[in-house]
């Protein structure tokens, strides 16, 4: 059976805020929720039983918030295809699911975070953000650097999203 | 589904904004035709009531006993899991309630939606519109009245299945010997709303017919 959408809305909510919260301002966050949960609705009689709402609703998100970001700056992300971005599944060390880490990813001072948004939920390369946030690729590095310790610290976590060299 | 513990994690500030963007979320789908069972609670002097309607009209009364969440999932595999909370588009039906309760209202003027019933349950459940406010029928009469007599059980259960009760008044509907027999709200509830609607109305009272 699948449940009644509005428990799904009631359980998810706060996990789909907190991901486009990460990645874009308050206004187009809440935007960006709104077309999340439109969409999911929308597809939602077609969902697998068997599949992770959770995930399948993270993922809309995610895309959703690129779409914003694409649209106030098409240049940069321009023929970037959102699905090959750092896919959940295939990066299951991401927590894209983890409520607390994206509540500690949005705590992060606004540059860091960011950033680390930019780069580790949009899947994106520093010269991309560098390019959003009309800043230096070095720059864009260092806060990523910064934002990253910062969150692993918070989350007593060092192996936290440990790039693969 | 783990949704209270989530919840749970959410500031203050965050809960605030999810309501508002709740709310904002069910506009834009009906906007987009996309809600197939809108639903609200609505607070009654015989308990809450949940109250959801599909585009054809009220299709579900579902008293506190019955569980509402339970009540939800049954609609969801019934008729679609395209549910969403939404106080506007039932504001018709929760206004009139509110008026019955307070003895301002005596019948109801709302499209209902029997889709959840059988043919014969919904040919029952419609006649039982049309006994008057503060009167009663027994379950022989009412078999009687849409012309199978012998079908005096069976329309029983379609009582006992009315899915819009207080509404299609099947709480108005008697054993022949004027005692209660069931209902879905539990039987004080039924007597509740006999008295409500005629204060001398005593329950098991055979003097009645």
């Amino acid at each position: 059976m699948q449940a009644p959408f509005e428990r799904i809305v009631q359980d998810y909510g706060l996990n789909v805020l907190r991901v486009c919260r990460a990645l874009l301002d308050e206004h187009r966050a809440q935007d960006a929720w709104s077309e999340t949960f439109l969409a999911a609705l929308k597809a939602y009689p077609q969902l697998p039983e068997d599949a992770s709402v959770l995930a399948w609703l993270v993922r809309i998100a995610r895309n959703k918030a690129i779409d914003e970001l694409r649209r106030s700056k098409p240049e940069i992300l321009i023929g970037q295809d959102v699905d090959s971005l750092a896919p959940s599944a295939q990066r299951p060390d991401l927590q894209l699911e983890n409520l607390q880490l994206w509540h500690e990813v949005n705590q992060l001072p606004g540059k860091q975070r960011q950033v680390v948004a930019y780069r580790y939920l949009g899947g994106m390369s520093y010269a991309q953000i560098a390019g959003i946030l009309s800043g230096t690729e070095a720059a864009a590095r260092r806060s990523g650097a910064d934002g990253i310790k910062n969150l692993r610290a918070r989350m007593d976590d060092q192996e936290l999203w440990r790039e693969q060299p | 589904m783990n949704g209270k513990n989530y919840r749970q994690q959410a500031t203050a500030a965050e809960t605030q904004i999810l309501e508002s963007l709740q709310g904002r979320l069910v506009e834009r789908a009906r906007a987009r035709e996309l809600v197939d069972v809108a639903y609200r609670v609505v607070d009654s002097p015989v308990g809450a009531l949940l109250l959801a309607s599909t585009d054809a009209g009220l299709v579900r009364v579902a008293f506190e006993s019955e569980g509402h969440d339970r009540i939800l999932e049954v609609l969801s595999e019934r008729l679609s899991p395209r549910i969403l909370r939404d106080k506007s588009s039932l504001d018709g039906a929760a206004r009139q309630l509110e008026e019955y309760f307070a003895g301002q209202r005596h019948g109801f003027d709302l499209p209902v939606d029997l889709q959840l019933s059988t043919e014969f349950r919904r040919q029952v459940q419609l006649e039982l519109g049309h006994i008057d406010y503060g009167h009663t029928l027994s379950y022989a009469q009412l078999a009687q009245q849409i012309g199978k007599p012998k079908a005096v059980r069976a329309v029983g259960s379609a009582c006992a299945t009315n899915p819009i009760p207080i509404v299609l008044p099947c709480h108005r509907v008697l054993r022949t010997d004027g005692s209660l027999g069931g209902y879905l709200g539990g039987l004080e509830t039924k007597s509740e709303l006999l008295k409500l609607e005629n204060p001398d109305f005593a329950s098991g009272a055979a003097t009645l017919f």
